[in-house]
Formats: structure tokens, C-alpha cells, sequence
């Protein structure tokens, strides 16, 4: 058995239309020491999976153990063996970086001095000595993230869940926190890591579980899910009022369907032989006089493997982003990015 | 560690975090310490010639008892809004994934909370000593009237808890917390005596507990005239009893109401 292990896991919300099937029917299993990225777009049922495994929530259907400890018999016996860094970075505003730890530690029950040694140990990890004895209400949220993760690493736990661990942050603290994970997982420990980023699933995780809509579509290594889709991808950017002619164009040289960006005037085809694919397309455009402003071979991306099997984008494009925070006024999307 | 030696211990870190954030906002002590005392100016310079006590008693006297209820009661509109501020801000889901004591949290909350109120109620004794307010009885009593005052904030503030764990934002809370406060201090013997009220309101009022620890902490202070008649109700006629029982009873309901709504709380 892994280190984390869910069969058939069900969640039923009661919404104001009906009901919303949060999870239907998820599987896992989490070999020791190896990490799991669990990707998908808002709502598929990422967070609910977390909630559900570090005992905050319990399923409707279905049973998990984590540590080999069954999440409904003994929720304390599998609180003993996690940590949790959620969504928000969870840490007291009011409270300095080390008030913030020792707490955490007093709460799995370390005498005060070993809790204000590891307080210190997990400062010095997580480059927030010079802040310790700032309250946090004046940290930035790369710090804030950190020491919600430092947090959750008080008590050395063998399995920690990490949920949308780099939402709502910059670039760089996001490369810092890939960098200090990475460190987490040399020491051994297993981690479930959500994520709606490709790159970040790529990167981090041993094995990629692809959720939507409360199920698990696809499973296995980035490459195996990259494999599963095939061939490489021809990616072309073309001038203005000739995405038609280039559609047309590459509807003969693709071996599955392109997916056209109206808007970028970029359009995606799956082809076979790769630079002699590339040179055709770049003689047929010619032809037909389209003007190439863009041209190149790749290799299959997670992005094409989610579009391949659910129909539609893992991510949301940045300009669709936009729109969308600015239609939800605030709700979801943009609690985790002003944090 | 045994399990109840891991909930003090628990209960006691939880109570040290939410007192030093108590600490950190001196703004929120200084706020409350000046609404206690400005309810007793005003009250006893406005309504003090208005209002005839009966069996002809002192206003002053009068309304202490029910002003220190009518403060510590809304003391739990502070543990409503703290108790969602955490559960809006994740620190619940933290909490709930440690392998503490489930009834830590809410606890230490209001052990933290109750101590508010003890600075609030000592600026208010202050005030009211110095516009005339004495007691008439001995250290005993008024030393059980204080406790009593204790016991009956510390079963508010678990209802101010349950409260701040059923609404759906801190902004709701902020006034959830306060709002049904108004009808029940106003409906009941904190400010005016029952026999002012109309008749179809005197049994409401009397068996509103804010009344019965309005006239029990009277009593225990010796704030009663000597040839008062308390109206014909029991628990004013036993308030001492009835208070403890109301404080009783109440905590037996939002103890375990709270603790269970905690248990299912989600961050949103």
C-alpha cells in the first residue's frame, strides 16, 4: 500500500440548483517518497481531494488511508503523520514568523524549548530569520507562503499536502518555493501537490493524475501523458485575416484536430516527422500566401494532453483570466492572488 | 500525554496566541474601555432623572447591575467576528489538520475573550465609583457577584462563537454578532424596571436571563432597596438560582453546538 491510497472517493455539495459533484469516484495511490501532482482546472475537485485526505472533510462514498491509517476510523492518528499547506497561506497576522511556529509546535504537542528550537531551524530553512520577529501582517506573500509551509513541516511529517502551493505569486517566490519542495522530496518525504500550472505538475511531480470534473481522466508520468497524445505539434502564428487560409492549410497536413486562437491568430496541429512536417507547412503556407510570423516545431505539452482529453484548456488563457476576475468582483479567483 | 492534560495544554496555547493579538491591537482595548464607560455616563446622566426605581432606590445603583450584564453580553459579538476572521482566513483548516483538541480552539477563544471583559468591567466599576455608585453588602457577595458576571459572559461568548462559525463572512458577523443584543438587553430589567413595561411585555422580560443576572448581581451587591417588592415572577423572585441555571443551561447548548460546528467548518 503507498503512502496515500483513496478508492472511490465521492463528494456531494448541496448547491442552489440541485447538487454539485465535487468528486466522482476518485482513486489514488501515492507510492512512499514520491510526489504526486494533481492537476486540473478550478473546481475539478483538487482542493476537495486534500480536504477529504488531511481529515478536514469527510467523503460521501468511498475510503482513504494515508500512512496506512484510515481517514475515518483514526482522523488524529493521520494528523500526526501530515502536513498541510492549503490554499491561503494559514498563519496568524498578529503574530511574528517564530510566535507563528512555536505555536504550530506547542499544538503537536513539543515541549515549549523543542518547539522554539525548531521554530528556529525551520527559519533558518525557510530565509525568514531576519523577519522572525516581525509580526506577519508585514511580510510579503512569498514569505507568508513560506511560512505557511514552514508550518506545516513543524512536526517532520513522513506525507505532506500541498494545495495550489504557488498560487497568487510572482515568478521569483515561485522558483523559491519549487526550490525548497524539491528540497522536501530529496529528504524523502511523500507529497500531494494540486496545481492548475503544467509546468509546475511537470517540474515537481513524479506521476500527474489529470482531474475534471470530480474524476481522474488520466494518470502517469508527464512523458507517459505526453506519449499518450502522440506526435509533436506544429504551432504557427499567421498575419491578420488569413487564420482562415491557414486553417485550411494545416486541416491537410495535421494527423488530429487543430486548435485554432482566433485571437493570438495561432493555431496548434498535431503532425508526424517533425522537421520535414515543418518545411511542408512552411512551403504550403507560401502557396497559399499566408504570412508566417511565427513557425516551430514542440513537443506535446501538458496543456495539449488536457485539450486531447476533456475538449477544452487547462488553463485559462491571461486576457480570458482577466475578464473572468473582473466578471467574479473579487469571489475565488482573486482571494488567492492579493495574498 | 493524556488526553485531557493535551486539551489544557492546547487550550492554554490558544488562549496565549489570541491574547498577545489582543496585545498587539491596544486600539481594540482602548475602544472597548470607552464605550463601557461612556454607556455609564450616559445612562446615568440621561436617563437618571427619568426613571423611578422601585421600593425608591438610587437610578445609579440600579443601573450598574444591569449595565455591567449589558456589557459583558456584547463582549460575544467580538468572539463572533474573531471566531470567522480565522475560519475566512484558513487558520481553521491549519488547526483542524494538527492532531490537537477539538474543543481548543473555541476555548481558548473565549478564556481570551473573557478577559477582555474583565478590563472592561474593572474601567466600568472605576466609572461608576465615581459617579456615585457604592455597595451595600459584604466582600463575599460582591466578590460572587463578579463571578457571577463571569460565568454568565463566558456562556455568551461560546453563543458569539457559534454565531461566528454559522455566518458566511466577517462582514456578516460584524453585525450578526450585535444585532439581536439590542431587543434583548433593551427587553429586559437592565435599564428600566419590569413594572414600567406594558403587561403583555413584563413575562418576556422576566424570563429573559439578562434580567435574572440584572437582578441577581443587584442583589449580591446590595443595590436592592430594602422594601423591594420583586415582581411576581420566579426567576425574579430566585435570580441568583435562575442566573446560574440560565448560564447552565446555555452552555450546555452552544458548547457542543459550537465545538460540532467547528469540527465542520470550511474555509471559504
Amino acid at each position: 500500500m503507498g503512502a496515500i491510497s483513496a478508492e472511490g472517493l465521492v463528494k456531494v455539495f448541496p448547491s442552489r440548483s440541485g447538487e454539485v459533484r465535487a468528486l466522482d469516484g476518485v482513486d489514488l495511490d501515492v507510492p512512499t517518497g514520491s510526489v504526486l501532482g494533481l492537476l486540473g482546472p478550478n473546481g475539478a475537485g483538487k482542493t476537495t481531494t486534500v480536504r477529504i485526505l488531511a481529515t478536514l472533510l469527510a467523503p460521501d462514498a468511498g475510503r482513504a488511508t494515508v500512512n496506512g491509517i484510515d481517514v475515518a476510523s483514526d482522523p488524529q492518528g493521520v494528523r500526526r503523520s501530515i502536513g498541510l499547506s492549503g490554499q491561503y497561506a494559514a498563519v496568524d497576522e498578529y503574530l511574528t514568523g517564530r510566535e507563528n511556529l512555536v505555536m504550530v509546535g506547542r499544538l503537536y504537542h513539543l515541549s515549549s524549548r523543542a518547539a522554539g528550537v525548531r521554530a528556529q531551524e525551520l527559519l533558518e530553512d525557510f530565509d525568514l530569520v531576519d523577519a522572525a520577529d516581525r509580526p506577519t501582517k508585514t511580510y510579503s506573500g512569498g514569505m507568508r507562503r513560506r511560512l505557511d509551509l514552514a508550518g506545516a513541516l513543524v512536526a517532520r511529517p513522513p506525507i505532506i499536502f500541498l494545495d495550489e502551493p504557488t498560487t497568487g505569486l510572482d515568478p521569483r517566490s515561485r522558483l523559491g518555493l519549487w526550490d525548497v519542495i524539491e528540497g522536501l522530496v530529496a529528504q524523502g518525504t511523500t507529497v500531494l501537490l494540486t496545481t492548475q500550472y503544467l509546468d509546475e505538475a511537470d517540474k515537481l511531480a513524479d506521476s500527474i493524475a489529470v482531474v475534471d470534473r470530480g474524476q481522474v481522466i488520466a494518470r502517469g508520468t508527464s512523458d507517459e501523458l505526453k506519449a499518450q497524445v502522440g506526435g509533436e505539434r506544429l504551432a504557427v502564428t499567421v498575419g491578420a485575416g488569413q487564420v482562415a487560409d491557414a486553417r485550411e492549410v494545416l486541416d491537410r497536413l495535421a494527423n488530429g484536430t487543430v486548435d485554432v486562437d482566433e485571437h493570438a491568430r495561432r493555431l496548434v496541429a498535431p503532425v508526424a516527422g517533425g522537421a520535414a512536417a515543418l518545411l511542408d507547412a512552411v512551403r504550403a503556407f507560401d502557396e497559399r500566401d499566408v504570412d508566417i510570423l511565427d513557425i516551430g516545431v514542440r513537443r506535446p505539452t501538458l496543456d495539449d494532453v488536457f485539450l486531447q482529453l476533456t475538449g477544452h484548456h487547462a488553463e485559462e488563457k491571461p486576457e480570458a483570466a482577466s475578464t473572468a476576475r473582473a466578471d467574479t468582483s473579487g469571489a475565488g479567483q482573486a482571494e488567492g492572488s492579493d495574498q | 500525554m493524556s488526553d485531557l492534560a493535551q486539551s489544557l495544554s492546547d487550550t492554554g496555547t490558544i488562549t496565549r496566541r489570541n491574547l498577545t493579538r489582543l496585545r498587539r491591537q491596544p486600539d481594540s482595548i482602548v475602544f472597548g474601555i470607552i464605550q463601557s464607560v461612556m454607556f455609564v455616563l450616559l445612562f446615568a446622566f440621561v436617563f437618571g432623572g427619568a426613571i423611578a426605581v422601585p421600593g425608591g432606590g438610587d437610578y445609579t445603583d440600579y443601573l450598574m447591575g444591569g449595565i455591567f450584564v449589558q456589557t459583558v453580553a456584547f463582549t460575544c459579538a467580538t468572539t463572533c467576528i474573531a471566531m470567522a476572521d480565522d475560519l475566512s482566513r484558513g487558520l481553521f483548516d491549519r488547526f483542524r489538520s494538527l492532531p490537537m483538541s477539538r474543543s481548543a480552539v473555541l476555548a481558548g477563544r473565549t478564556f481570551a475573550d473573557l478577559a477582555f471583559a474583565g478590563v472592561t468591567t474593572a474601567a466600568m466599576a472605576l466609572t461608576g465609583l465615581l459617579v456615585g455608585w457604592r455597595t451595600d453588602s459584604t466582600a463575599l457577595k460582591v466578590m460572587g457577584a463578579f463571578a457571577l458576571l463571569a460565568l454568565f459572559a463566558y456562556a455568551f461568548l461560546w453563543i458569539g462563537a457559534v454565531i461566528g462559525l454559522s455566518v458566511r463572512s466577517v462582514e456578516v458577523a460584524q453585525t450578526a454578532g450585535l444585532i439581536w443584543l439590542f431587543p434583548l438587553t433593551f427587553m429586559s430589567n437592565a435599564f428600566v424596571p419590569l413594572e414600567t413595561m406594558p403587561s403583555w411585555l413584563q413575562p418576556i422580560a422576566a424570563w429573559n436571563p439578562i434580567s435574572s443576572v440584572s437582578a441577581a448581581v443587584r442583589e449580591l451587591f446590595g443595590n436592592t432597596p430594602a422594601n423591594y417588592q420583586a415582581p411576581d415572577y420566579w426567576p425574579l423572585q430566585n435570580p441568583v438560582l435562575a442566573s446560574v441555571l440560565w448560564c447552565l443551561v446555555l452552555l450546555a447548548i452552544f458548547m457542543p453546538v459550537g465545538v460540532s460546528r467547528y469540527r465542520r467548518a470550511a474555509s471559504r
